[in-house]
């Protein structure tokens, strides 16, 4: 039998959300992946129904797995739901649902990338424009503790450096791009300036960068580590653009500062708009872990870090975020999906992980799910299940079914899980 | 067949006064009395009003806009929850409230049917993703074209089929029931770092203006025959002096059908000394002698607001002006968007002329084109509507709360000086029968035969607010889903949407542009079917 080749498939893997992937088929599974990055192509040719449900280790139907996840979801008094990352929005509408019933909280891994630039968005707003706006119009680009190279191979083709675009026939050429970052990156190599600076100078560097910009003279030689001749550079090329982009990413969000660093970047990106226009955009990883955001924030008002303990949603980042919920061992119970916390948050967080009853959902086992009392795989979104992804910059996409791997969808686990839970709370409110 | 028997039916499209009578309900729709021996269940009327659901022409609850809103203001959602309840979801916020406490409070206050103004094709999927959302009234929504790049090259073209085929395209693409121009060429002017535009400013990069942009589209939607006209928030937005740049644009579209969203925003004149005062007379006596145009009026009343809208320089301009919070976004090929809370003051004379000058332009213009909208959140949120209502309807009232204001107020608007009362046909036509009927939309604003049913009872009261904001029984498609202004059944609305008899189709002549200025493959811009579970279409002709 000959392949089929699928063209404009959405790859879900990173922010950047290429669409432009051609997907060979034979058989019902995947031969070839074109256009993709090194990890894109991996994830796609990786995906292939593993593991069956399990229960304590063993082997269970998904009929068993789904009654001892409520079960364990219905027993406890203050649960966690955690990930939401790299599921479709649907799904996500379902575990947001999820959370409202059991009066649970529910959160993103913002809580250890982005969480940070949102908290600053919603203390300063954020002037921002689409990808397609960058690549279009954008004479000077600035990576701020970002490494598009390595996290999001494509970004510089698609959107950033060397995409061509209306403005910018030349792609490259026709742009300035500055790199600043705490150590030669991959992305600093292709920088025209790359200005290294000291870590957790950001928030010195940003003040420096204010100032200049509003002509106010600034002492001192080296703020920051970094000539103050080169940051006066960058501060001219800042104003005299045409159009000027700031990728900023997790060295910003993650050093010492995090949200204040990002309120000043904001404000310095605003106040840029009295020169020329300038426009700020988060750098995100996980495929939709935008659409959590969006998601969240039009269902309850919050955009990650929401509890619903008092029967409405309630929002206090370091309250209601996971890592500090789990680092004070303060839930009991946890539901993962669309993400590996065992894999990426702090020790404590972790062993706290391990002393209470945890369910991933998840198309992989991945290291949550060693140290998981129940584990329910499902179709990997974009692979095997269609669904929405948001991309970096909110621009929502399609991901296509591909193949049947006879494996339910994150949306589907969830709202049997969520049906059987309001059954057995509806039987529970009839014996009063 | 359910009748609801012995209420004052007020239905203006149908005959201009109340009549006590019995109406009757079948499949969802508004059927004729049936023989006497035919059973129905009876919901007794007696000593209530009967009305059709209010049709929302002018709002922004949904979308990428609407959302960046909700995250800009916390404090609105942290000081307003809403508890869950059985059956219905919990949510938060007064000024851009969570969607299903959106869909909520609207059915409470008697909306049946509510319209999204303002969506980027880009993002369209957002939108519906959001609209899905959206419980208890059925909805649909306007697509951004008055700044997009393939818009504007097609009437640099001069081939108006070539328009014609590509706006067909991009409704469909959308899942939009109308075109929506917001600032024409003003937004694409922005993005370069050029200034305001006027309605004869030369556009980049093709060089065209904001009236060439409303004439042709203005003309194509006619010819698409589509059900509602160009929905224009107009060049020259919030400025003093603004009325010139307002009448400009209705004197060009003259003759031909057009809305003009939020009319108080646009209605502001100067005085000899340069001071703003109202224009809302002018724009008033120019709309009664164009019956062929609709408006609705954005109206200010005292509070928290959040503006948010496609005009990305406006809110620039709002943005430097409060010097506080900001989201903006600029959307290759297509618009840009910005967001900035306000408040509204009663002491602050500006503020004062602009309730002013929304409540005489609800006075000076037949309501039959002159609606009742906040423009919601950027004049205020939805929920005072019934306070406007009074407003209208009790002209002691409206003086009572003129005196507060600054006297400027008195001076700079003559709004003291208006003693009409509005009367419950005339508050029916301006937020049901009038938007309805603007918006095409032969089932809904009216109660006869063949109506959809959405029906709302009130008790008459005195105070009119009350009475408004408390609907005793609102029914949608039929089926009861409100009691005492709280939802008490869920029910999912439609997505109304238009149809063409033709199959429109991105024109082949841009596609290589297409290909190499968006972000995204061409294929993966039309919104899926998958996003829309129930759908109601207008088959234009
Ligand atoms: S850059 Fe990201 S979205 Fe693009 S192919 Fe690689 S992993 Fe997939």
């Amino acid at each position: 039998m000959r392949g089929v080749v699928v063209g404009d498939v959405v790859c879900t893997f990173c922010g950047s959300l290429c669409d432009d992937l051609e997907v060979e088929l034979e058989g019902g599974s995947i031969r070839g992946v074109r256009r993709a990055c090194a990890v894109g192509r991996a994830k796609f040719l990786a995906a292939r129904d593993t593991a069956s449900p399990s229960i304590n280790g063993q082997p269970a139907s998904p009929e068993a797995a789904l009654e001892e996840a409520a079960r364990l979801l219905l027993r406890a008094g203050y649960p966690l739901i955690y990930g939401l990352s790299t599921i479709p929005a649907e799904a996500q509408k379902e575990a947001i649902a999820l959370a409202e019933l059991l009066g649970a909280n529910i959160d993103s891994t913002s809580s250890h990338c982005h969480g940070p630039s949102t908290m600053a968005r919603q203390q300063t707003g954020l002037p921002t424009c689409s990808l397609g706006e960058a690549k279009n119009r954008a004479d000077l680009v600035v990576f701020w503790g970002s490494n598009p190279a390595e996290s999001s191979p494509r970004h510089f083709v698609r959107y950033s450096v060397g995409a061509r675009g209306l403005l910018t026939p030349q792609g490259r050429k026709d742009r300035t791009v500055v790199v600043v970052d705490v150590r030669p990156t991959a992305t600093a190599r292709l920088a025209d300036e790359f200005l290294q600076i000291a870590p957790g100078q950001d928030y010195e560097a940003l003040t420096v960068l204010r100032a200049l910009v509003k002509g106010v003279a600034v002492e001192g030689r080296h703020p920051a580590g970094v000539p103050v001749e080169r940051w006066a550079r960058l501060a001219e090329l800042m104003k005299k653009c045409r159009y000027g982009a700031v990728f900023f990413g997790m060295g910003l969000t993650m050093s010492r500062g995090r949200e204040a660093n990002l309120e000043l970047l904001l404000t310095l990106v605003k106040e840029l708009n009295a020169y020329t226009r300038f426009h700020a955009l988060p750098m995100r990883g996980h495929g939709n872990v935008a659409g959590s955001e969006n998601v969240l924030a039009w269902q309850t008002g919050f955009p990650f870090g929401v509890n619903f303990s008092a029967g409405y949603p309630r929002f206090n980042p370091g309250e209601f975020t996971a890592v500090d919920l789990l680092a004070r061992g303060e839930v009991d119970a946890c539901l993962v999906i669309g993400a590996d916390p065992a894999a990426h948050l702090p020790g404590t967080c972790v062993r706290h992980l391990a002393s209470i009853p945890v369910i991933v959902i998840d198309p992989h086992p991945n290291l949550t799910a060693s140290l998981a009392r129940v584990t329910i795989p499902v179709a990997p979104a974009g692979v095997a299940a269609a669904g929405t992804f948001y991309r970096m910059d909110n621009v929502p996409l399609r991901a296509k079914k591909l193949v049947d791997l006879g494996l339910p969808s994150d949306e589907e686990v969830l709202r049997r899980l969520r049906e059987r839970i309001a059954r057995a709370e509806d039987r529970q409110r009839s014996h009063y | 067949m359910l009748r609801i028997a012995n209420g004052l039916i007020i239905d203006p499209a149908n005959g201009p006064s109340g009549r006590v009578g019995d109406l009757f309900i079948e499949g969802g729709k508004i059927v004729p009395p049936p023989s006497p021996d035919r059973r129905c269940e009876v919901l007794d009327a007696t000593g209530l009003i009967v009305t059709p659901g209010a049709v929302e022409i002018h709002s922004h609850i949904a979308g990428p806009k609407v959302t960046s809103g909700r995250i800009l203001l916390p404090e609105d959602h942290y000081a307003h929850p809403v508890r869950r309840r059985r059956d219905f979801r919990s949510g938060t916020g007064r000024t851009v409230p969570s969607i299903f406490v959106t869909g909520y409070r609207y059915a409470g206050l008697g909306y049946t049917t509510v319209f999204e103004a303002s969506v980027p094709p880009l993002k369209a999927r957002h939108v519906h993703e959001e609209l899905a959302d959206l419980p208890l009234v059925d909805k649909g929504c306007y697509v951004l074209m008055g700044n997009n790049y393939f818009v504007m090259k097609a009437i640099k073209t001069g081939d108006r089929g070539l328009l014609k085929e590509l706006v067909g395209w991009l409704l469909r693409a959308a899942g939009g029931y109308a075109v929506k121009v917001v600032n024409p060429g003003g937004v694409e002017n922005w993005k370069w770092g050029r200034g305001a535009v006027t309605l004869d400013t030369p556009v980049p990069p093709f060089e065209i203006t904001p009236r060439d942009i409303l004439l042709a589209l203005v003309e194509v939607a006619e010819d698409l025959g589509l059900p509602h006209p160009v929905h224009i928030h107009a060049n020259d937005i919030g400025r003093a002096g603004n009325v010139t740049t307002t009448l400009e644009t209705m004197r060009a579209l003259a003759g031909r059908r057009a809305h003009f969203a939020h009319l108080q925003f646009h209605s502001y004149d100067v005085n000899k000394k340069g001071r703003f005062r109202s224009g809302a007379a002018s724009v008033a006596e120019f709309l009664n002698e164009h019956p062929e145009f609709t408006a609705d009026v954005g109206q200010v009343m005292f509070g928290p607001a959040a503006t948010m809208t496609a005009d990305s320089p406006l809110e620039y301009s709002l943005y430097r002006l409060t010097g506080g919070k900001w989201g903006s976004c600029d959307l290759e090929l297509e618009t840009g968007s910005g967001v900035v809370p306000m408040v509204y003051r009663r002491n602050a004379l500006v503020n004062a002329v602009q309730w002013a000058v929304g409540l005489e332009l609800l006075l000076l213009v037949n309501p039959w084109q002159m609606f009742l909208t906040t423009d919601h959140p950027n004049g205020a949120p939805f929920h005072v509507y019934p306070e406007i209502i009074r407003l209208l309807m009790d002209p002691d009232y409206r003086r009572s709360e003129l005196e507060r204001l600054p006297a400027g107020v008195r001076r700079l608007t003559q709004l003291a000086s208006l003693d009409r009362a509005y009367s419950l046909e005339e508050v029916v036509i301006t937020t049901r029968a009038g938007p309805a009927r603007a918006l095409g939309l032969k089932g809904k604003g009216h109660l006869g035969v063949g109506a959809d049913a959405d029906v709302v009872l009130y008790r008459k009261q005195e105070d009119v607010a009350a009475m408004f904001s408390r609907p005793v029984y609102v029914f949608k498609r039929g089926r009861l889903v409100v009691r005492e202004g709280e939802p008490v059944a869920d029910a999912e609305g439609k997505t109304l949407g238009v149809e063409f008899r033709s199959d429109y189709r991105f024109p082949s002549a841009f596609r290589q542009e297409f290909a190499s200025y968006y972000s995204i493959s061409p294929a993966n811009y039309p919104v899926e079917d998958d996003y829309f579970r129930l759908r109601e279409v207008v088959v234009c002709s």
